[in-house]
């Protein structure tokens, strides 16, 4: 993404890898593979996420397909893990299926509230960060866990706006501006995400991107959230670049009173 | 010969490889990735690799997810 006005170049380093757009989606909940396709092109993202599932014998197309006709860069995840051991194991299928050393690390404590645990997430960060994975790690809005992530080694952090699915938007932007001032790596805000305002927010707050799935999936109109989305994320960021205006318990006018006329 | 492929009891011959299994399941192996007991098998040694008696094999792809 460019400044509109000033054309500067303003690309994220994620990993390694320049990107142009801060929008990163996931692909859990949608309709239809068409339907995926369709959004993918519509937020211009670069990045997105898959799961890895048992192959089924009679499945009619295939998401991998979906990733290479649009081009984009394949983020394998360990959704559905509940200990270190099984997300690594599953990091270490997903770079021999996919050739990537990308991984968005999750490992979860329940599903009831599908909350990262943070002791297994940073056990398994601090493996696959040892065996030269990208590990973007899926964690909770706590800043000190998110600065233990990033010593280990964790190409990314990507702090909860909300629990998973719930589209709550970011119930802690306090603390999410407090990841953000400690992080010497890119801040994903990842899950929790409602609609365009949550996505802006992210941005606003200063996170580098936003990872989001089940807003776009699960939308009444997926195709037209995605592109509400890529420009949530860009209105978000530039606005973050410009800088907000300070809040102010009063009002303050803009306009002048010198040179008013007197009509009274 | 009694395996366990993707969570399901299967008869396979014995001595046949990773490779056969997976040539079995799915066409295209491009994105695909196998694990004996937990372990990946890396896809280098598919052929070279045998399941025994009892094994856990799961061949696992991309799926919507995440």
């Amino acid at each position: 993404m460019a400044d509109a006005t000033t054309g500067k170049n303003d690309e994220l380093v994620l990993a390694g890898r320049n990107l142009s757009s801060r929008l990163v989606l996931g692909t859990g909940g949608v309709p239809s593979l068409d339907i995926m396709e369709a959004a993918i092109r519509a937020s211009r993202t670069e990045v997105v996420t898959v799961a890895l599932r048992r192959v089924e014998v009679s499945a009619p197309g295939s998401i991998v397909d979906v990733v290479r006709r649009t081009g984009v860069t394949i983020l394998p995840n360990t959704a559905g893990c509940y200990t270190g051991r099984e997300a690594v194991r599953t990091a270490h299928l997903a770079r021999d299926a996919f050739g990537t050393d990308w991984v968005k690390l999750e490992v979860i404590a329940d599903d009831r509230t599908l909350l990262p645990e943070p002791v297994e997430l940073l056990g398994a960060a601090e493996v696959l960060c040892g065996e030269d994975f990208a590990v973007l790690a899926y964690t909770n809005d706590d800043p000190v866990l998110s600065k233990r992530l990033e010593e280990v080694g964790c190409a990314a952090v990507m702090p909860l706006g909300a629990p998973i699915g719930t589209g709550l938007g970011i119930r802690n932007p306090h603390n999410i501006e407090l990841i953000v001032e400690a992080a010497g790596v890119p801040v994903v805000l990842d899950a929790g995400i409602g609609t365009a305002s949550d996505a802006a927010l992210a941005m606003e707050l200063g996170c580098d991107a936003v990872l989001l799935a089940s807003a776009v999936t699960r939308a009444h109109d997926p195709v037209l959230m995605a592109s509400a989305m890529r420009h949530a994320v860009e209105a978000g960021r530039l606005a973050c670049l410009a800088g907000r205006i300070p809040k102010r318990r009063h009002a303050q006018a803009s306009s002048p009173f010198e040179g008013k006329p007197d009509l009274r | 010969m009694r395996i366990t492929l993707n969570g399901e009891t299967e008869d396979v011959e014995a001595g046949v490889s990773i490779a056969e299994i997976v040539a079995g399941l799915v066409e295209d192996v491009s994105a695909t990735a196998v694990a004996l007991n937990g372990e990946v098998v890396p896809r280098s040694t598919w052929a070279l690799a045998h399941p025994a008696e009892g094994d856990d094999v799961e061949v696992v792809t991309a799926a919507p997810g995440g």
